[in-house]
């Protein structure tokens, strides 16, 4: 269970170019349960996806995640609870590294790390299997660096490295956006089995209303570093894609007005 | 024949040097300037050691140990300081002159008359050989010193490079490596980037030092200024090695450092044989590793360039 109390996070205080990125941000997320995020540039939502893995520490608040209170952890202490999948299909794999290597080091994902040997021959037999599933022909590769392969094969093998030790959270940060649409829909079927399979918390970021209507069970739309709407249970279910435009076009609408209403109240009042 | 024994002989020496630089230069992507104290310091610590009759093992061993200080504290300033990763090398190699000072207590110290490695090797090598001061190896006449120094030397560098393959296939190793080659990614996995670094700096600057240590017993002396320049000749013969492999695999890679490091010292040796100012050795080193910096991304441009159309 992810519980996200009251977080904070300005950027660059007391600078120009101070930015509110998360605005008293609160959330409860139970066991095995699906969140998408979505919302528009800017609005914070990869900024909460980041202050729960830890890529910066937050300001005000706390964050509890499978009963330890993980707001003063550091990343890789993170990385114990946690797996990711980045928007940058460069991100989660070391290019240089073979397939086997790459899955080798999430097989200890969170672990001590000591001199013994990394790719036994029992982990490869393992990880040769696991490899098959994904019906990308790579499991005759896995000795090819990965980064000889397509953003959406990454892609899936970092999901798989996400997922290889069960996490108590799975972090998807619009992992398909810089994919073609094919590999999109792979990785987002894969996602789907994962999740599925091993009944994962998982919280996903993503641009695309589809996916945000197709997969899991509860959608929260963020605007300027807060929650605008948590649409859960019933309403969750009822909603289309078409009713989720509409949400953003009130916000674009609101966002137009206050400009205008700016600039009155600077002719008005100075 | 003797000449090329001797470069050999501090060829294989420098690859330690090499070995080290290839790991803060290669796998972490870190220019590492420490390298051109603590290879003095490894030396150092080994010389005067010696100069108190320690036993050589230990005096070496010693020397590789406080290079993996020196190594530790620059990773310390950059990790934990947040200092510029060349800054932290030249502050640590800059304090490191002073330090080599004070622990030699001169600016040289000689190890002429002291048990060294080399002269143990040469004891080992007559006792086997029972009593000739030569062996005849293919028609040439060769010292028992010189053969029984480079058959030390190369036994200790195919132990050391086989000891470091091993180790990047550990867990511990594979994290290193992607560490150099994916922060973000190994720091996703839950390995603490900073210590990983620390660790391979440590690592890199006791094999420079071991270098130094045993460079000192093989000429017999160890100088406040022998470090000057070895960053760049170890970069030299990791370039000329990544060249003679032409693979990306570790395994591949290593036995290249110590290639490229034997080749480059047999080039210097027959450079200097046909008349090379030794004052210029530096300059042209420097000018090699820059052309071979320079030369693989000149050739692409070149290759892709569009083909201009033949002047009318």
């Amino acid at each position: 269970m992810l519980e996200i109390a009251n977080i904070t996070k300005t950027f660059h205080p007391g600078t120009p170019n101070e930015v509110r990125a998360l605005r008293d941000v609160s959330l409860r997320l139970e066991a095995g349960s699906f969140l998408i995020i979505i919302g528009t540039n800017g609005s914070g939502k990869s900024t909460l996806l980041n202050a729960v893995a830890g890529t910066f520490l937050v300001d005000e608040g706390q964050i509890g995640l499978a009963g330890h209170s993980i707001t003063r952890w550091s990343e890789h202490q993170r990385a114990k609870l946690i797996g990711r999948v980045f928007q940058n299909p460069f991100s989660g794999t070391a290019p240089n590294m073979s397939i086997a290597e790459n899955l080798a080091l999430a097989a200890r994902r969170g672990q001590p790390r000591g001199l013994g040997w990394g790719l036994t021959r029992k982990l490869r037999q393992e990880l040769q299997a696991r490899i098959r599933t994904l019906n990308m022909g790579l499991e005759s590769r896995i000795d090819n660096p990965i980064g000889t392969l397509s953003g959406g094969q990454r892609q899936a093998l970092t999901l798989l490295m996400a997922s290889w030790l069960k996490p108590e959270l799975l972090l998807l940060d619009e992992h398909t956006a810089a994919l073609d649409p094919k590999s999109a829909d792979q990785v987002i079927r894969l996602t789907h089995e994962i999740i599925q399979r091993d009944r994962l918390t998982t919280l996903m970021v993503t641009h695309s209303m589809q996916q945000a209507v197709n997969l899991g069970n509860r959608i929260v739309m963020m605007h300027r570093g807060r929650v605008l709407h948590d649409l859960q249970g019933p309403e969750r279910a009822r909603v289309r894609p078409e009713d989720l435009l509409k949400r953003f076009d009130e916000v674009r609408r609101r966002e137009q007005l206050d400009p205008a209403v700016a600039d009155m109240l600077q002719k008005n009042y100075v | 024949m003797i000449l090329l024994i001797g470069a050999t002989s501090i060829g294989l020496i420098l690859a330690l040097l090499a070995l080290g630089v290839y790991l803060s230069f290669r796998i972490f992507n870190f220019p590492d300037i420490t390298a051109d104290g603590s290879i003095t310091l490894g030396a150092a610590v080994t010389a005067t050691l010696l100069a108190h009759h320690w036993a050589p093992a230990v005096a070496t061993l010693a020397g590789f140990a406080a290079g993996m200080v020196a190594g530790t504290i620059t990773g310390l300033l950059h990790t934990k300081f947040k200092i510029n990763e060349l800054l932290s090398g030249i502050l640590v190699m800059t304090a490191l002159y002073s330090v080599n000072l004070h622990i030699m207590g001169k600016s040289n110290v000689p190890l002429l008359n002291e048990s060294t490695l080399a002269s143990q090797a040469e004891q080992v090598a007559s006792y086997l050989f029972r009593g000739p001061a030569d062996l005849n190896v293919l028609g040439w006449p060769v010292s028992i010193r010189d053969f029984a120094v480079l058959s030390g030397v190369l036994a200790l560098v195919v132990l050391v490079g086989l000891l470091l393959y091993l180790f990047f296939q550990t867990n511990l190793g594979t994290a290193m490596r992607a560490t150099g080659d994916n922060p973000q990614m190994i720091r996703a996995l839950g390995v603490s980037v900073d210590y990983i670094l620390i660790l391979g700096l440590a690592l890199s600057n006791g094999l420079i030092a071991l270098a130094g240590s045993l460079l000192a017993q093989y000429q017999g002396f160890a100088d406040v200024q022998m470090g000057i320049g070895m960053v760049v000749w170890g970069l030299a013969s990791v370039i000329i090695g990544e060249s003679l492999v032409g693979g990306r695999r570790i395994g591949l890679l290593i036995v290249g450092a110590v290639m490229g490091s034997i080749l480059f010292r047999q080039l210097v040796a027959i450079a200097l044989r046909w008349g090379l100012n030794p004052n210029d050795l530096k300059l042209i080193t420097a000018g090699f590793v820059f052309v071979a910096l320079v030369a693989p991304a000149l050739l692409r441009k070149f290759k892709s360039a569009p083909a201009k159309p033949a002047a009318a």
